[in-house]
């Protein structure tokens, strides 16, 4: 229909569809609600940080997460140790959760991403089903909670303070740069403008 | 500036949540995005408040049942979530309880109120005015998710114990109750469209910002 109109989805506002200079942002004129940015290079930044999440994510569960020292032994566990020995217990429902929330759904964010992305910019036009794919990306944000994870770790370790002195690994420090990472893809990523790299 | 906005729905036009195209009402799926087309929910705020009762009651369980069992020479200490507050206060690490409590206790039941004041405020004439309600429902949708800290802490504590790290302590049955309380109200606040009180914002005539 009229593609030079859109409407706010906060409020219903409607307005025109302007393209913007570099910087600028367009907002709504009822309820101010940010409707598009105008980054230079926004859609490579986005998909250079959802590559960046597998590889994280990986160090994220190989590498030691978090190392217990007392009384001359010395021991180390990995995020996949943690799973697999909360998996075979009566807590396997909480273990299945987590896992959920802080590993399948960033990285099958990322994924879908990298998929709606990357053929764009590699010059071979939107994928078959880069649609469904992103609107994917966009609803399954709230459910992603890596970077939550992480203010939970801190909290545990105060915890157990008292009961044993547990120190963090590498692998910790890399779930740290994935919630980052995946605070910046918020930033970045101006819905508008993808839809209309897509259409 | 507020009163003068024109909605989609005014100009016989519905819009698209996902991608911001405007169509004519009659349309039902976005033919940019494929997204679905509702210009109001049909079903008005049935999905918030079923959501909403839900998280409300799982809240309750969560509250009243321990989080964590510890077990130490011999004794079993069961605390709750606002125990778990008061012992971290006792050894003295304020700010951890700060940030416990706000996630456990202060943010879930913020929600609650928040949540049934937009909705209500959707129905009466509107005693928040447009633009504090949207400050209401940004801030509900951003910080709702946060409230999850406390299942990880349990989930790495109940992980630790079956690696042998510490001796033992488990998971009560609140920490699932307390999720599932968690997850319905993000699904209550999903269900409410802001839409709705902008519309009864926009009828009040003395409305302003």
């Amino acid at each position: 229909m009229d593609e030079t109109l859109t409407a706010c989805h906060v409020c219903d506002a409607i307005c025109s569809d302007k393209d913007l200079a570099p910087g600028e942002r367009m907002r709504c004129p009822r309820c101010r609600t940010v409707l598009r940015t105008s980054r230079r290079a926004a859609a490579d930044q986005l998909l250079a940080l959802a590559l960046a999440v597998p590889p994280l994510m990986a160090v994220g569960l190989i590498a030691p997460f978090l190392s217990l020292t007392g009384s001359g032994l010395h021991k180390e566990a990995s995020v996949l140790d943690a799973a697999i020995a909360v998996g075979g217990s009566g807590t396997w429902y909480l273990a299945l959760a987590v896992g959920i929330m802080i590993v399948a759904l960033p990285v099958m964010r990322a994924l879908a991403l990298c998929y709606v992305l990357l053929p764009m910019r590699l010059g071979f036009g939107a994928a078959r089903h880069a649609k469904p794919m992103f609107r994917f990306a966009i609803h399954l944000r709230p459910w992603s909670m890596a970077e939550i994870f992480i203010i939970g770790v801190a909290v545990a370790l105060i915890k157990l303070s008292g009961l044993a002195s547990v120190d963090i690994g590498p692998a910790f420090w890399s779930f740290v740069a994935l919630g980052i990472v995946v605070l910046m893809e918020d930033a970045v990523l101006c819905r508008r403008s993808i839809w209309d790299s897509l259409a | 500036m507020t009163g003068e906005a024109i909605t989609a729905r005014q100009t016989g036009r519905v819009a698209c949540t996902d991608c911001g195209r405007v169509w004519p009402i009659t349309q039902q799926r976005c033919d940019r995005c494929g997204g679905r087309l509702r210009s109001r929910p049909a079903n008005g705020l049935e999905a918030v408040w079923a959501w909403w009762v839900a998280g409300v009651l799982f809240y309750i369980p969560a509250n009243v049942y321990p989080m964590l069992v510890t077990q130490s020479f011999g004794r079993e200490e069961h605390s709750t979530i606002l125990g778990g507050v008061v012992e971290l206060a006792d050894q003295g690490a304020w700010a951890v309880a700060a940030i416990v409590f706000t996630a456990s206790i202060a943010i879930p039941i913020g929600k609650f109120i928040a949540i049934a004041l937009l909705a209500i405020s959707v129905r009466r004439a509107s005693f928040l005015s447009g633009h504090k309600m949207s400050h209401v429902y940004e801030l509900v949708e951003l910080i709702g998710r946060w409230s999850m800290i406390d299942i990880f802490v349990v989930a790495i504590l109940s992980a630790l114990v079956q690696l042998n790290f510490v001796a033992s302590l488990h998971a009560g049955p609140a920490a699932v109750c307390f999720a599932l309380s968690v997850a319905f109200t993000m699904l209550s606040a999903r269900a409410f469209d802001s839409r709705l009180y902008w519309d009864q914002a926009g009828k009040s005539p003395g409305d302003s910002h």
